[in-house]
């Protein structure tokens, strides 16, 4: 059964939807009228990462940059040196893609609080191809010291997210996509940074005989899966890691002990990603059964999203495979 | 500050040269790092840090009304962690931990090791970024202190380094001054020859940017013209200050193979020797 404030409407066919970069642009907004030393900057894309609202509300705050992701990261790094909060976006391809280097120098070796935001993350970005959809920027960002990475499951996280980031001291990076996707959380929904929630479970807890985990929208089709699961009598705990890194230790040491397998699914190559980060911890400190689902080691290319979740095998049916497939492990 | 009076300068002349035996005695102990280009940079640090235009106290290196030296060429890390240690940001005998194990002088600076060192830089092309983004702030905080930014010439060929100097155009940040160490060696050989420069001051000034071209290893010129441009009010300004490589000492001088390496025992006696003279 659905937990934490969330409702059942999710699963119907006319589930509203909304972007997470959406609920990024009015986090921004909340976090610039709550605090003066928010500064949005863009290279370019001011309209499409959602920053347009910032700008109109506070264009003294707001820095384009134009089409040069090295440089804003550079200035983003300055304005912070002074105290400011910069919030610097871009798709991700272009910033962490092209700016890893400005970032690991001038934000995370000098641990300057900037707020790197990537829209366009993951193969939800559909039409555009494969130079367009950042599947390694997961992995980009959780290597290098001082940085916190951020993966919102949907718009209402996005938003509450962003507002926690201008508040949390520090380097983080926040991954947001470009499809609208189902709205999955609610205000009852708890949201906290390094905090993973539990989306999903059996009513009673100690059934769930694996658990799967996921980060960003794509746990949609993880409670999708789960649904379908229950039908056949499996039951499964889900459960929303919106902070890859930090990784909430406590809940992965409950799960590790209390169910034993884990499946993991994110909108990212395999390698290097959130199942990778899973992974890490488990083989070193608890020692179990994992499957990861991911794009494996392949480009994207254009088509719908979700066409491309289907092909590149992140659909609920291959959630729903992967859990059978580590029952019989 | 006022500008220093005529003897005050030959006094600083003297701490140039006593500031170049300091780089060549610390790379003599690091066994490592950068000796040409931080030789010749000397009088842009003396004159930066004792010139009386850059404002700064290191009882409170953090102080709100400073201006800020952003430090875009980390390698010159010998002349500027000296200038700091003479300047009084910290004590001078530190300056032979360069390099070493657990020594707050790192190879390349390191924001929040050492007082008075305003970014972490060693990476080239990254530093002008940084300077328009402390001048945006100061801007946006309506308080009117100043930015200076040191470049080497080499990083004017790092595409990040034109994309900062286009924005510094737009926002016409005229609390930012540029000076660029116009030595013309990099690694692989001069500049010139590695990826042509010139016309450098013409390039800044379709970029919309003043520009003033100096014999950078000048002291008193030095000092004028950062005092110059910082009472420049219409934009963005670069002083590209003409140095030699290895200044002060000969057998140095205008060698790129003198860009990355420092001196051995017998080098370095040589070197002190003709530095004293």
């Amino acid at each position: 059964m659905l937990r934490n404030g969330i409702k059942e409407t999710i699963f119907l066919e006319k589930a509203k939807r909304e972007t997470t970069r959406v609920g990024f642009g009015e986090g921004l907004l909340l976090a610039g009228e709550k605090n003066r030393q928010v500064v949005a900057l863009s290279a370019d894309l001011c309209e499409s990462t959602q920053v347009e609202k910032f700008k109109v509300c506070f264009p003294e705050s707001y820095i384009e940059v134009g089409v040069a992701e090295q440089n804003l990261i550079g200035v983003a790094a300055g304005l912070a040196h002074l105290g400011k909060i910069p919030f610097a976006s871009s798709y991700a391809i272009f910033s962490p893609g092209r700016t890893w280097e400005q970032i690991r120098t001038t934000i995370c070796y000098n641990n300057q609080n900037v707020k790197i935001v990537g829209s366009h993350g993951g193969l939800t970005v559909g039409p555009d191809g494969a130079t367009h959809q950042a599947l390694e920027d997961i992995a980009l960002m959780r290597v290098l010291p001082n940085m916190t990475v951020l993966s919102p499951c949907d718009y209402l996280e996005a938003r509450r997210l962003t507002y926690l980031a201008s508040q949390w001291e520090g380097p983080i990076y926040i991954r947001l996509n470009r499809e609208k996707t189902p709205l999955i959380t609610t205000l009852d929904t708890n949201c906290k940074i390094g905090q993973a929630e539990t989306f999903w479970a059996p009513e009673n807890k100690q059934k769930a005989t694996v658990a799967i985990l996921a980060t960003g929208p794509i746990i949609y089709k993880a409670l999708i899966a789960a649904k379908e699961l229950l039908k056949e009598g499996i039951e499964v705990e889900v459960i929303n890691f919106s902070t890859i890194k930090p990784l909430d230790e406590n809940t992965l040491i409950r799960i590790g002990e209390n169910i034993g397998r884990v499946v993991t699914i994110e909108d990212h190559q395999k390698m290097g990603g959130f199942g990778s980060a899973v992974s890490e911890f488990y083989s070193q400190y608890l020692p179990i059964p994992i499957e990861i689902l991911g794009v494996n080691d392949q480009f994207g290319q254009s088509g719908a999203a979700e066409e491309l979740l289907e092909y590149y095998g992140l659909g609920a049916k291959d959630v729903i495979a992967a859990v059978k497939r580590i029952l019989n492990r | 500050m006022p500008l220093p009076s005529k003897d005050q300068i030959k006094e600083l002349k003297n701490l140039c040269t006593k500031i170049r035996i300091e780089i060549i005695q610390m790379l003599l102990a690091a066994g490592s790092g950068h000796t040409a280009g931080p030789l010749g940079s000397v009088e842009e640090f003396v004159g930066l840090y004792f010139g009386g235009s850059v404002k700064y106290d290191t009882a409170n290196p953090l102080a709100e009304n400073r201006d800020i030296i952003v430090v875009s060429c980390g390698h010159y890390a010998p002349a500027y962690y000296a200038t700091l240690a003479y300047a009084g940001f910290f004590p001078i005998d530190k300056l032979k931990e360069l390099r070493s194990f657990r020594s707050l002088l790192q190879g390349h600076p390191h924001r929040g090791d050492l007082p008075g060192v305003e970014t972490t830089s060693g990476p080239l092309g990254e530093g002008l970024s940084q300077a328009v983004g402390i001048a945006l702030a100061i801007k946006m905080n309506h308080k009117k202190n100043h930015v200076f930014c040191l470049m080497s010439d080499g990083e004017q060929d790092e595409g990040n380094t034109w994309e900062a100097i286009l924005l510094a155009n737009k926002y016409h940040l005229d609390n930012l001054v540029a000076i660029i160490d116009r030595n013309n060696i990099q690694v692989s050989g001069t500049t010139e020859k590695v990826l042509p420069l010139d016309d450098l001051a013409a390039k800044y000034k379709a970029f919309g940017w003043e520009v003033i071209e100096i014999d950078g290893n000048d002291l008193k010129t030095v000092i004028h013209t950062l005092y110059k441009a910082k009472n420049f009010k219409i934009g963005p300004i670069v002083i590209i200050a003409k140095t030699i490589p290895g200044y002060g000492v000969k057998f140095m001088e205008n060698k790129s193979e003198w860009h990355g390496k420092a001196p051995n025992a017998k080098e370095a006696e040589r070197a002190i020797k003709l530095l004293s003279e």
